[in-house]
């Protein structure tokens, strides 16, 4: 089994902040809108190096993704920056109409998604983002696991051509993707190689599966393991290709049970291949207070919850 | 620019598209859209003159024009084709499934004119500010117009983008406020009296010019005036009173024509007030 190693845990934002600067120096079309958190979106770099190209929008984030639709009407690649709560569920009109049913260029990068998002508590812990997003017609959906996928993906979001949600942390969570990777938008990585159990998953919980592997690989089980960045659209052919080989399935994800990856591709085997499945997420309730660690056990995501899981799914394959 | 008398000319087409269109779909907002005929006629024909060959999305190098308030949509339309962006008999499949042209303007069957899709109120006057952007980052020179309705401006995205524009001094937009007082429920100032709409947009930090929407030679007159008062460091507002239903008699100003189409005889009525001057689709 490839073991993954953490090379230093960092914040996934970084990522999308780096790869933002970057970005700004590489494609003078480049341009980046922020509601009031351009320090916490890490977007301070890009704002102080090409003050022309980014537009703060104050506490209005309505405006700001209106605003992002029409800067592209003369060839501009807006980037919007806020929260993950702020950015779906606070404008879901304005993206509807304005970006995805208008097919607007427009990126909408979104940081604090999910449950570790930690101590603010589930006014600002959006689970229901991806859902959201998917539902839209035109609109791909990435949700990236660790820095340098995220600072992969924020290169690979602005040469693709149609409006991005792309969905990312708060915490430094391990750093286990490789610097120099390619990030393909649509194409499932297999991170390890098995035959008994598929396990597949996204964004920060694609480490804890990782964790949740090798304890398994010491119970004799071996799991293959499939990092999905790109929620929409689903790379049905690497789904479909390993539960052929497995026979079952273990999804997991930090976002409403309703609505996330699970749902999809529990959506797919039905209508193609159905098979046991057995989803981590958050079980149709709010979150609350709490350290990342602390959430991530409270509400059923840890590595030990994905353990259980694939011991559940293995006994209903038999 | 054309004289006022031929701009009149065209309006009074765009009515009769206006009513045949509504009337053809039995569905549609006929009241609002024969208010604002007046001013779109003038936009395209007299201010905007925007170039034929070669639309693109992008719209580098030719002035904007973004319908918020897209229900309004049979005016836009009925101009858009008479000015040439596509065959003028295209009016007639409007509404219906497959047509180009949706019940609300929308980029999604890529009729040519049309930049955004516009029908849930209050994000038009953002758009429009965002390409106004993109013109001054693109070192073009030409101006984004707008047309919201007043009712319309009860969305709170209106401010939002009013407080934007002011502070980022977007001075090459013109947003143009359909004044009509009227909304589906009622008069706008039974529904949610709006106040001193010039006493608010100039608190805001815009340059705030009022004209008569239905009077074409005001029109020229005030959106003249409008864009010598761009490039100056503020946003520029039109408050332009219109009629709901102008050049009907039994619609004018009467808000139940928002949103319902004439029926066999009403459209009759209608259209016996309105010369057939450019030939009907």
């Amino acid at each position: 089994m490839v073991e993954y190693s953490n090379t230093g845990s960092k914040d996934t934002r970084s990522g999308f902040g780096e790869a933002l600067l970057e970005l700004g120096k590489e494609n003078p079309n480049v341009v980046a809108l922020c509601a009031d958190l351009t320090g916490s979106m890490k977007m301070d770099a890009f704002a102080k190096a090409f003050p022309e190209r980014f537009f703060q929008c104050g506490i209005a984030e309505a405006n700001m993704m209106s605003i992002a639709a029409g800067l592209t009407i003369g060839g501009k690649i807006p980037f919007t920056g806020t929260f993950a709560n702020f950015s779906t569920g606070r404008v879901y009109d304005q993206i509807r109409q304005s970006i995805a049913y208008s097919n607007k260029n427009v990126k909408i990068c979104a940081s604090h998604a999910g449950i570790t998002l930690g101590e603010d508590g589930a006014t600002h812990q959006i689970l229901e983002d991806i859902g959201l997003m998917k539902m839209l017609p035109n609109i791909t959906v990435i949700n990236t696991c660790d820095f340098n996928q995220t600072r992969a993906a924020t290169f690979a979001v602005a040469k693709h051509s149609g409006p991005v949600y792309l969905r990312f942390g708060r915490p430094k969570v391990p750093n286990f993707t490789s610097a120099d990777q390619d990030f393909e938008i649509g194409k499932a990585i297999c991170m390890t190689e098995g035959t008994d159990v598929t396990l597949i998953a996204t964004g920060h919980l694609v480490w804890q599966a990782l964790e949740a592997g090798k304890v398994l690989s010491g119970k004799g089980i071996r799991a293959e393991i499939i990092n999905i960045h790109t929620i929409k659209p689903l790379d049905y052919d690497a789904v479909l290709t390993s539960v052929a080989k497995t026979g079952c399935v273990v999804t997991a994800e930090e976002h409403m049970i309703n609505g996330g990856l699970g749902d999809s591709i529990a959506q797919l085997l039905s209508r193609e291949y159905p098979l046991p499945l057995e989803m981590i997420a958050v079980n149709d309730q709010f979150g609350q207070s709490g350290k990342p660690e602390e959430l991530l056990e409270e509400y059923g995501l840890s590595s030990a919850n994905i353990v259980e899981a694939v011991e559940r799914v293995l006994a209903r394959k038999k | 620019m054309p004289p006022t008398s031929e701009l009149q000319k065209i309006a009074t087409q765009v009515r009769r598209d206006i009513i045949r269109m509504t009337h053809g779909a039995a569905s549609g907002h006929p009241g609002g859209s024969l208010g604002c005929a007046d001013f779109i006629t003038t936009l395209y024909f007299g201010i905007m003159k925007p170039d034929l060959r070669n639309f693109t999305m992008d719209g580098k190098d030719e002035d904007l024009f973004f319908l918020s308030s897209g229900h309004l949509s049979p005016a836009w339309y009925s101009v858009l084709g008479r000015y040439g962006y596509f065959d003028y008999h295209e009016l007639g499949t409007f509404r219906m499934l497959g047509a180009r042209l949706q019940g609300h303007p929308s980029t999604h069957e890529k009729l040519p004119g049309i930049r955004v899709a516009s029908g849930s109120l209050g994000q038009g006057l953002s758009v429009a500010i965002g390409a106004s952007l993109a013109k001054k980052l693109n070192n073009d020179s030409h101006l984004v117009f707008c047309l919201t309705g007043d009712g319309e401006l009860e969305e709170g995205q209106n401010w939002e983008a009013a407080m934007f524009a002011a502070a980022h001094k977007v001075d090459n937009v013109i947003a143009v406020v359909d004044a009509n007082g009227k909304q589906i429920d009622g008069p706008v100032e039974k529904v949610m009296d709006l106040g001193d709409l010039k006493a608010k947009f100039e608190a805001f930090g815009w340059v705030v010019i009022k004209m008569d929407g239905n009077d074409i030679a005001d029109i020229r007159e005030k959106m003249l005036l409008a864009k010598v008062a761009c490039g100056k460091g503020k946003p520029v507002m039109v408050l332009m009173k219109t009629t709901m239903g102008f050049g009907v008699d039994f619609m004018l100003d009467n808000h139940e024509w928002h949103g319902v189409a004439p029926n066999d005889e009403q459209a009759e009525k209608a259209l016996a007030q309105l010369e057939e001057t450019l030939g009907d689709y």
